[in-house]
């Protein structure tokens, strides 16, 4: 068992990526902004430390073409990360990415080899952040198969998924909220592997199965200490991979409870809350003893006025108005029950 | 002198604009990531006076300029940014979304090279209808950088759209210098060249020469020769996002001494340097910044009294 440390979100993202390129010479870092000392909100930092101008380097502003670039380089051999200081700007490398990496093995029977590029992208939240700025691609991308969809939620999750992405074949898109950058977890040193399509089960309860991504999470644990003294036993399952998505967790967690909360960070129409409900009526249907409850983004583009995004984000009160009502347990409001964080953009 | 007072006024007013948004900027009411665009006016106050009503402008992130110097209202742009009900985008869209459509600005975006198509699709539809209006769009140098560019360019080209592309070539994006995005710090016309664009490069802080030179390009777009590509050349002072010098910050992409020597060059002393030698007495131009100083801080402390939109409206006008 290696030894356990205390790290940021950020510095976890660095160390995996530091330890992933001491390992594999093949493994390269570029992007917008990709070797700037701020190190894409210190997730590069280090990286930068030990292995720019060689293996981490800035790039021009070329989305698209630069996934083009990711997936030739990685069909000879290399393994590019690729940075997007935003997902928003990923849309633009899309076509790339599924148009041709996730197709790649499949398509040419295995034949032509595989690409196995990682992509990062940052969820921008809060501080009018705005509707370009602030989105979760995660259903997006995850409805096509032949890539890896991950949202990291914790340190030291944020450290094994990262280098299980710089390890596997298939095409690899990591997710990251940028809330998350400076919340700390005790983090394994050296390699640490972190498996895919495996849910990580933050709280075991009975009760009620509340399942998460990424900083709905950190709400949803805000939530459950609000409820501590109701008595409600609530099981808390952050996915962390969305493809391939640990059904079997979630299953069988709703099978124990019989209620079911889902609180993704996008919108819930055609979203991943959308695809978790789907699977939990067909394989446990039975199971429930009420309706479940979807807890996602206000179905509008984000606005930036700070009541309207106050109102926009569906925060830790929501998950515990959710449980209670599943409970039949209203008699508490919640009203503020949020988790509280001192980004102050710009950026 | 008429028209160089009127450029130089509308130019003032965006630079009180900009120093006044930066300073209120640093109290964090506003809660909207700002590309300042101090030490740039001198593109948008050029360009934007040698068009005429019927055309139409976009812009980019940078935006405040090219939306005030169409004439956007400063209380509306102080709003948006405020978040308050009476912005601009109803406070919806902040910094980088702007929008002032009886102003003949469409909007502004913040994606790279968003509207680079855009104006060039306002522009077929000109041309379609037989409108002797042109589509203009403000951008950076690494918006050239994008394919979307070259894919506009090459339309535009194609049907001789009447399209102007203005460059706001400030040699930096965000912290990246121009030798890791272009080869040999090369000029940018060449690249519009290549694609059957005619091209222009111009000091982007001489107001006066910018005006002239899209006065020359308007001229070539609106009698029919097609897309139009000017290269200004020009330089942010203040970070790429927020309302402090780099410097204040320690950051260390570019030096202090660069700062001041373009300060040197500085588009409104530029201005000021030419109307004092064209017989323009300082007292004039003193009072020109007066007046306009009184008229924008009045704006402002009118738009943060502004009210916040009602959280009820949330769902509204999807
Ligand atoms: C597609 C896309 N990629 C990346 C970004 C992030 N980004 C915002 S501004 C900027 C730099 C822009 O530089 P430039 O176009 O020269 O304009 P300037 O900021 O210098 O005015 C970048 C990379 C973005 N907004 N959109």
């Amino acid at each position: 068992m290696s030894e356990m440390r205390v790290r940021n979100y950020a510095s976890a993202i660095s160390e995996a990526l530091c330890e992933a390129m001491d390992r594999d010479k093949d493994i390269f870092v570029t992007g917008i902004a990709a070797d700037y000392k701020s190190g894409l909100f210190g997730s590069t930092t280090e990286v930068i430390e030990r292995f720019a101008p060689d293996r981490i380097f800035d790039a021009p502003s070329m989305e698209n073409a630069m996934a083009g670039i990711a997936i030739g380089a990685a069909a000879v051999g290399k393994r590019p990360v690729i940075l997007h200081p935003r997902a928003d700007f990923m849309f633009l490398a899309l076509d790339q990415m599924i148009n041709l990496a996730s197709k790649w093995r499949y398509m040419y029977d295995g034949n032509a080899g595989s690409v196995p590029v990682v992509m990062r992208g940052v969820i921008g939240r809060g501080w009018g952040q705005g509707a370009t700025h602030s989105q979760s691609i995660q259903s997006v991308v995850a409805h096509f198969p032949g890539i890896n969809v991950i949202m990291p939620t914790f340190a030291d999750d944020a450290k094994g998924l990262m280098m299980t992405a710089l390890k596997v074949d298939t095409p690899t898109i990591i997710l990251e909220h940028r809330l998350l950058f400076n919340i700390e977890a005790e983090v394994p040193e050296g390699e640490y592997y972190v498996p895919f399509g495996k849910a990580r089960i933050v709280t075991e309860g009975t009760d009620v199965t509340v399942v998460t991504s990424s900083f709905m999470t950190i709400e949803a644990q805000v939530a459950i200490e609000a409820l501590k003294e109701s008595g409600v036993s609530v099981e808390l399952i952050d996915i962390r991979s969305i493809r391939p998505l640990d059904t079997k967790t979630i299953i069988e967690s709703v099978k124990k409870t019989g209620r079911l909360v889902v609180a993704d960070t996008s919108w819930a129409f055609c979203g991943v809350s959308a695809e978790i409900l789907a699977v939990v009526s067909e394989s446990a249907f039975s199971a429930l003893k009420a309706p479940p409850i979807r807890i996602g983004l206000a179905d509008v583009p984000a606005p930036v006025s700070k009541p309207l995004e106050d109102a926009f984000y569906p925060k830790a009160s929501d998950i515990a108005r959710a449980i209670s009502t599943l409970m039949n347990a209203k008699d508490k409001d919640f009203e503020g029950v949020e988790f509280v964080h001192d980004f102050k953009g710009p950026y | 002198m008429n028209k160089e007072l009127t450029i130089f006024q509308n130019m003032v007013r965006i630079r009180v604009t900009e120093l006044k948004l930066a300073e209120l900027y640093k109290e964090q009411e506003m809660r909207t990531p700002t590309h300042f665009g101090i030490g740039q006016e001198a593109c948008a106050a050029g360009v934007c006076e040698a068009l005429s009503d019927g055309d139409q402008v976009y812009s980019h992130h940078r935006c405040h300029n090219h939306y005030l110097a169409q004439g956007g209202s400063v209380f509306k742009l102080g709003a948006e940014l405020y978040g308050r009900v009476d912005g601009c985008s109803g406070g919806r869209g902040g910094s980088v979304h702007l929008t002032a459509r009886d102003k003949g600005f469409i909007i502004s975006s913040a994606i790279l090279g968003q509207t680079l198509a855009c104006a060039t699709g306002t522009a077929l539809a000109f041309k379609m209808d037989k409108k002797q209006a042109i589509a203009v769009t403000f951008f950076g140098d690494a918006a050239v950088e994008e394919g979307i560019a070259s894919e506009s360019f090459n339309y535009a080209a194609i049907h001789k759209l009447p399209v102007l592309y203005v460059c706001e070539n400030n040699l930096y994006s965000t912290e990246s210098p121009r030798n890791i995005r272009i080869p040999d710090d090369g000029d940018l016309c060449e690249r519009a060249r290549a694609f059957k664009l005619e091209a222009a490069q111009v000091d982007g802080n001489d107001v006066y020469a910018v005006y002239e030179a899209t006065q020359k390009a308007v001229d070539h777009i609106r009698s029919g020769k097609g897309p139009y590509f000017l290269e200004l050349m020009t330089y942010r002072w203040l970070e790429h996002v927020g309302p402090f010098y780099d410097h204040e910050l320690d950051r260390s992409y570019r030096t202090a001494e660069e700062l001041q020597e373009w300060k040197k060059n500085d588009p409104v002393l530029n201005a000021e340097a030419w109307l004092e030698k064209n017989g323009v007495p300082l007292s004039q131009i003193r009072s020109i910044h007066d007046e306009v100083m009184q008229k924008v801080n009045a704006d402002l402390d009118r738009a943060k009294d502004s009210a916040w939109p009602e959280v009820s409206t949330l769902y509204e006008r999807v």
